[in-house]
């Protein structure tokens, strides 16, 4: 009798060698939105990937170049929908530097503050996401009770919770309300303890493990060559961050550590997000105590020109990865070319490198493991 | 007669020491001024600077000559522009040979109104070791198409292909030069300037089975639900009055 499993096994027998072609989304759920992949199987092994994106298209670019620089910043939070106020501060952070504006230090601090608290919130989404695409549905009640906590901070912030509008070229709109810091003083005391009980659910757990480990490798010289950034980046053994890297806002005056983990796979990529929640709640501590007193808002003209065949690329660390803004002015108050260097659209990328070879049930966990927003991918 | 002939001795001194307190109050305004933090002043405005000393465009110029056209720096980025044709062989020493591992970015931008009016294609590019992006720029006219630096940054693919899609410009040697964010079918590059921000007709050319040539959702047509040409809605055959 014929191994089916055995190369030699010819079309004849039941499980032949014959390659299937799988269509996978754009409504699947474990796609975290719209993406959709055709997926050449063998079997229950994958032999290619062709992601095709674009459901989400809605000409983002283009707008940015019809709109006064003030009002583009909405504009931003529509990409990463779950990490609007790291878009932000990278779009703002970039119109600064075209324009010679600098920023008073509460402002700084106040951005600081607002970016790691999105980082936790998109962190604790990427979990619970990540988790019940791999089966494991406890996490999720968890994370989001602490999501809660953060949405309702930005709500008590600038009144909305997920598309804050946060920030502005030149400063901060508001500043903090009567309380706040107490609140978010509280809410941080208490953090750590809830991630060592998502930690307790699931970083020794067998089940996770097995799904986890070993899947989706991704060696640094791949993830370098396709632009792969951030904790993906980081996962895969090199320490490199951009708050660190190239210090922004009020990252060069707090302490605080960057996790590597070198095996390359999804459990790593893993433990390095699960530590930079940490890190994340000991930047925001810090930024709270060290908050100085000022204004929030630079001198800055009332209608911001770019000047003329002026050019300028800022990245600021996001969630995700490098998020990055390339803005060209040509002396009137609408950016002349606004480029998003969206985060996920180039770790997607690398996803056919990743599951190749792997099962169709590991395609879910690589594509968790890789965080994407489509609403970013797609702009 | 001038006023100051008039004046009495007094009167003099006392206008002379009006001018010198404006002079000092003058001074102390400036020295204020000075003082004044940062974002307290009128911003700077950044303004481009030569760059040939910097040493990454010294050994550039040494291998490449007249393919690098200029080196500037803009807030501190360093911009080199490149010959179109050498792009490859330039992003492959600036990768291989000074280190520039990390490809940030690539993307395009539209230039209608230069004397050669075209495109550029934007190459930015990071140095883990030296801390350090660089942007190497590509001027390309209408129908050029420019070598693709897959061999050199996998990554590039995705963005080269977005290129494509948003502004036409194609890449030589590209595996799979289609649109990545638009649907094939699409009549237009909408990052192009000329195109209108109110989108196009472009119903005829995807769905001749529906539309009539020229006649698609055009700009701002509602719902944009597609009916059959052959299904148009009958007259309601309820009489008036009745109700169901």
């Amino acid at each position: 009798m014929t191994d089916p499993n055995t190369p030699s096994a010819g079309p004849e027998t039941l499980f032949g060698l014959e390659e299937m072609e799988l269509n996978f989304g754009p409504q699947h759920p474990a796609t975290h939105g719209v993406l959709r992949l055709k997926v050449r199987v063998d079997g229950e092994r994958i032999v290619d990937t062709y992601p095709i994106v674009g459901y989400l298209h809605r000409g983002t670019e283009k707008l940015f170049e019809l709109h006064p620089f003030f009002q583009n910043v909405p504009h931003t939070d529509r990409m990463d929908y779950v990490a609007a106020a790291t878009n932000n501060l990278a779009y703002v952070g970039a119109v600064e530097r075209l324009t010679g504006i600098v920023v008073p230090p509460r402002a700084r601090y106040i951005r600081t503050l607002l970016s790691e608290l999105q980082r936790l919130s998109s962190h604790l989404l990427w979990l619970a996401t990540h988790a019940i695409d791999i089966g494991a549905m406890t996490p999720f009640f968890y994370t989001f009770r602490e999501r809660e906590i953060i949405l309702d901070l930005f709500e008590e912030y600038c009144g909305a919770r997920l598309t804050l509008n946060c920030m502005r070229p030149g400063g901060q709109p508001y500043d903090l309300t009567v309380g706040w810091t107490e609140r978010c003083a509280e809410f941080i005391d208490d953090f750590p303890s809830k991630i060592d009980d998502y930690e307790g659910l699931l970083t020794e757990n067998r089940i996770w493990k097995k799904r986890t480990v070993g899947v989706g490798m991704l060696p640094p010289e791949v993830a370098m060559a396709y632009g792969v950034t951030g904790p993906m980046l980081r996962g895969s053994g090199v320490q490199w961050d951009l708050r660190k890297a190239i210090p922004y806002e009020a990252y060069d005056e707090v302490d605080f550590d960057v996790p590597v983990f070198y095996n390359c796979d999804t459990y790593d990529r893993y433990l390095v997000r699960m530590e930079e929640m940490r890190q994340s709640t000991r930047i925001v501590a810090q930024c709270l105590e060290k908050l100085p007193e000022g204004p929030i808002m630079a001198k800055r003209p009332r209608v911001l020109k770019g000047p003329k065949e002026s050019e300028v690329y800022f990245g600021i660390e996001g969630p995700k990865g490098e998020i990055g803004f390339y803005i060209v002015g040509d002396g009137s108050p609408n950016p002349y070319r606004c480029r998003v260097r969206p985060p996920s659209f180039l770790n997607l990328q690398v996803l056919p490198e990743m599951v190749k070879g792997q099962l169709v049930a590991d395609l879910v966990a690589v594509i968790g493991t890789t965080d994407i927003v489509l609403g970013e991918i797609d702009r | 007669m001038s006023d100051t002939e008039n004046l009495t001795p007094e009167e003099k001194a006392a206008a002379e020491e009006k001018a010198a307190a404006e002079a000092k109050a003058k001074a102390e305004r400036e020295a204020a001024e000075a003082a004044k933090p940062a974002w307290e002043k009128d911003p700077a405005v950044p303004e481009w600077q030569e760059a040939e000393a910097d040493p990454l465009v010294e050994a550039l110029r040494a291998s490449f000559g007249e393919a690098i056209r200029s080196a500037r720096t803009f807030a501190g980025d360093l911009v080199l522009v490149v010959d179109r044709a050498s792009i490859r062989e330039v992003s492959k020493s600036v990768k291989e040979d000074h280190g520039y591992h990390l490809l940030v970015d690539i993307c395009g931008a539209h230039y209608p109104e230069r004397e050669a009016p075209g495109f550029e294609v934007i190459y930015i590019a990071y140095n883990f070791d030296a801390n350090r992006r660089v942007r190497l720029k590509v001027e390309v006219e209408e129908g050029v198409e420019v070598p693709s630096v897959i061999p050199v940054w996998a990554g590039a693919n995705w963005t080269e292909r977005e290129i494509y899609d948003m502004y036409g410009v194609r890449f030589t040697d590209h595996p799979d030069m289609t649109r990545i964010l638009l649907w094939e079918g699409f009549n237009g590059h909408p990052l192009r300037k000329e195109f209108p921000i109110e989108g196009i007709d472009t119903g005829a050319a995807i769905y001749p089975e529906y539309y009539d040539e020229k006649d698609g959702p055009a700009a701002n047509a509602g719902t944009g639900w597609l009916l059959p040409k052959e299904e148009e809605p009958e007259e309601s055959e309820t009489p008036e009055g009745e109700t169901t």
